[in-house]
């Protein structure tokens, strides 16, 4: 009986009801079209989706420490055009050039954070101004539209794959990425610094007066971020080449993701894996839409009615005090 | 009391977000949900009168040189503009426009003021003033109130962002006494002394459609690809195409919206081939084209018929690969005819009252040719930009 309880319990705690979603959109997804699960088709799905569940990762650090990251959006699409621009097909400068979009990913993470900590000024309006400035400082160096092209080297990762795997076909890189960061991130929030991380996200004074550097993990959470989406401009850039749209409404996906795998916004709640499930959940969505034959115009409203239930979902489960013990979930 | 204010502070957020969301992605006062669903948005932007008088004018062949296409015009009515001539040139030029936020218009943008370059060497044009809207009615409309308030423009050259909300702005630009030019998007007054543009979006969209007939077995399925829907340019496209799908026997697996964004146009297409066989594909316009065939390409599959846009990406790809393809083209050359033309009215010469400039696509015939004039040119520029003569060619358009 226990278990069974406990089953329940885990099931409608935000964290895991993000699992159940997933396996019902796929269950969708397979009676529209049985063909999505042979290996070709999955991998594809998962080599599209990689980009998303590493930007969902990178954005969780920040929102389970109490901040928003707005600009990642902007920055995977800087990215990308900077990568098209300094390459300009020269395959001898890919992996400088990808050192050069490192470090700019820090250095943009490195900015949110010191004005979200050091000046107090909200992350919401940081990464907000953050997203304005790059997104207008891209257009005025390129002149509007971007320049250049990527090289077949730089395409790989987010393009191709290990050929010729009985069954799957393709295992794609992008999909080994994935999988190499998830594990890392989920490894991160069980060291001190996650739970830190955690601790000043749910209530920053308690964590601040035990002794911990609440500024340095948020900042640090801030570069996280950055880093995620320079990854992602790699893979998207990879994916699908230059566009002046790159990365267009990346943000409000990617939180929406976050949210949807029962992270708390405002901070201090919610595991890593779950966020990364629910940028899985979200991807899948969109190719069950995409089977109903929806259009794809219905996406912003669809993230939108997300959002909001998401977040009163967690709410209501948060004041309801019965079960309360078991919704302080373990960091993970 | 911790999580309510949570909550709430959530849902403050969220309203700021989704306000963000808001004014950031869309670009025009689009129609509501109701256009938005594929079936319906064919009947309400299709007119008859004008689809049938775009199809014809594809096959009038235009007074004026060849060689000059951003002069010359089709069937046009000259009207006189002896009332707006001045003496002695050095004219101030105020151009206000709807935005840069798209390469056709960046490379249409650095084509105008190489034209005007040359006419200020020449002595025609002293001071050329812009505006640059950002696709925000509302600043254009104190935009061009500026110029006018201003008092000391000569002439006033328009690119509308919308139809309807500019429609007074042009009008009062008109009663200031100065001669008014509309190009590209059109407004409801005809008190501009011309209106500039290529023959249409029905003609571009119907060019595609029919390359996709002729080259594609009865019976093939087509996938439409859409930037995004409630522009009237991209919905007259997608309009005259749906006309001439209707009288043939492709099949038309559906039309998906992409907002032109590459990721979203390959995974659109990497999922229409999961389920089945693609055969053509009909685009309105070439943003992201290339990602399209590189989903057949990781598919493994055979490259579809394909019409694209002029746009050197699509056509590189379509050069390399050998495949079918049609790059149907909204003349970007029309960027030079508006200042020309205000030099014209200026001096009082005849200007068209509807200035239709031409609009023919670019067949596999006339492929290496154009590739090679614009062989230094960056992947985002497009092919007829008619620039190929003016002094600033090649670095003007090559280093953007």
């Amino acid at each position: 009986m226990t278990r069974v309880r406990d089953l329940i319990a885990k099931a409608t705690n935000p964290t895991g009801t993000v699992f159940i979603l997933l396996v019902l959109i796929l269950a969708g997804v397979f009676a529209m079209n049985p063909g999505f699960f042979e290996g070709p088709s999955l991998m594809a799905f998962l080599k599209q989706a990689a980009p998303l569940v590493i930007l969902a990762a990178g954005q969780y650090f920040v929102i389970v420490s109490g901040n928003f990251d707005l600009s990642v959006g902007a920055l995977v699409g800087a990215q990308v055009v900077i990568a098209a621009r300094l390459i300009d097909g020269e395959e001898s400068r890919t992996l400088p050039v990808i050192l050069v979009m490192i470090a700019f990913g820090i250095a943009v993470g490195l900015v949110n954070g010191l004005i979200t900590t050091v000046l107090k000024v909200q992350s919401f309006i940081t990464t907000l101004g953050m997203l304005l400035v790059l997104y207008g400082a891209i257009r005025l160096w390129t002149g509007g539209a971007p320049t250049g092209s990527l090289s077949e080297s730089f395409r790989t990762a987010g393009r191709f794959g290990i050929e010729g795997v009985p069954v799957l076909g393709q295992i794609p890189w992008a999909l080994l990425i994935m999988i190499g960061l998830g594990a890392g991130a989920i490894a991160l929030m069980r060291t001190r610094f996650g739970r830190i991380l955690m601790a000043s996200g749910d209530n920053e004074r308690a964590a601040s007066l035990s002794g911990a550097r609440v500024g340095t993990v948020r900042t640090a959470a801030f570069v996280l971020s950055g880093l995620s989406a320079t990854v992602a401009g790699i893979l998207i850039g990879g994916y699908a080449g230059v566009s002046a749209q790159v990365g267009d409404g990346l943000e409000f996906t990617v939180i929406t993701a976050v949210v949807l795998g029962g992270v708390v916004l405002g901070g201090g709640r919610g595991s890593v894996l779950a966020a990364m499930a629910g940028a899985l959940t979200i991807e899948a969505l969109f190719t069950l839409f995409n089977q109903m034959a929806l259009p794809a115009t219905l996406r912003p409203t669809v993230q939108g009615a997300i959002i909001i239930a998401a977040v009163a979902y967690a709410a209501g489960r948060r004041v309801r005090p019965a079960p309360a013990a078991t919704t302080t979930a373990t960091p993970s | 009391m911790k999580t309510q204010r949570l909550a709430a502070a959530s849902v403050a957020a969220l309203g700021l977000l989704l306000a963000t969301g808001c004014t950031t992605d869309t670009p025009d006062d689009s129609p509501d949900d109701e256009a938005t669903t594929g079936a319906d948005s064919g009947d309400e932007w299709f007119v008859q009168a004008d689809y049938d008088e775009q199809l014809a004018q594809r096959d009038i062949e235009p007074e004026g040189d060849p060689n000059t296409p951003w002069l010359q015009a089709i069937e046009p009515e000259w009207i006189d503009t002896a009332d707006f001539a001045q003496e002695g040139g050095d004219a101030t030029l105020c151009f206000s426009n709807a935005s840069v936020s798209n390469p056709w218009r960046v490379t249409g943008w650095i084509t105008m003021q190489q034209q005007v370059a040359v006419l200020q060497e020449s002595g025609q044009i002293g001071e050329f003033r812009h505006s640059d809207a950002g696709d925000d009615d509302d600043q254009q409309i104190s935009d061009i109130q500026a110029f006018i308030d201003a008092g000391d423009c000569d002439a006033m050259i328009i690119s509308p962002s919308t139809t309807a909300t500019l429609t007074p702005a042009v009008e009062a630009a008109c009663a200031s006494g100065v001669p008014v030019i509309i190009f590209d998007r059109g407004v409801n007054t005809d008190c501009a002394v011309t209106f500039i543009h290529p023959i249409g979006g029905y003609a571009f969209g119907a060019d595609a459609a029919e390359f996709l007939v002729d080259n594609l077995e009865p019976g093939s399925t087509v996938l439409a690809l859409r930037i995004l829907p409630g522009v009237d340019v991209l919905e007259n496209r997608w309009a005259a195409a749906q006309e001439i799908f209707g009288d043939s026997d492709l099949e038309i697996l559906g039309n998906e919206f992409t907002g032109g964004d590459a990721a979203e146009i390959k995974n659109i297409v990497s999922q229409y081939l999961e389920r089945g066989e693609v055969d053509g594909i009909w685009m309105d316009a070439g943003d992201g084209a290339v990602a399209a065939i590189e989903a057949f390409e990781d598919a493994g599959q055979p490259l579809p018929v394909m019409t694209g846009e002029d746009e050197l990406s699509f056509m590189r790809k379509w050069e390399e690969t050998g495949m079918t393809a049609l790059a149907p083209v909204y003349s970007n050359f029309q960027w030079r005819t508006p200042v020309v033309a205000a030099t014209m009215i200026l001096a009082g010469e005849q200007v068209p009252a509807e200035w239709v400039l031409p609009q023919d696509p670019i067949t596999e015939a006339e492929l290496a040719d154009y590739l090679e004039r614009n062989a230094d040119m960056p992947s985002l520029h497009y092919a007829k930009f008619g620039g190929e003569d003016l002094p600033g060619f090649p670095d003007a358009w090559r280093d953007r």
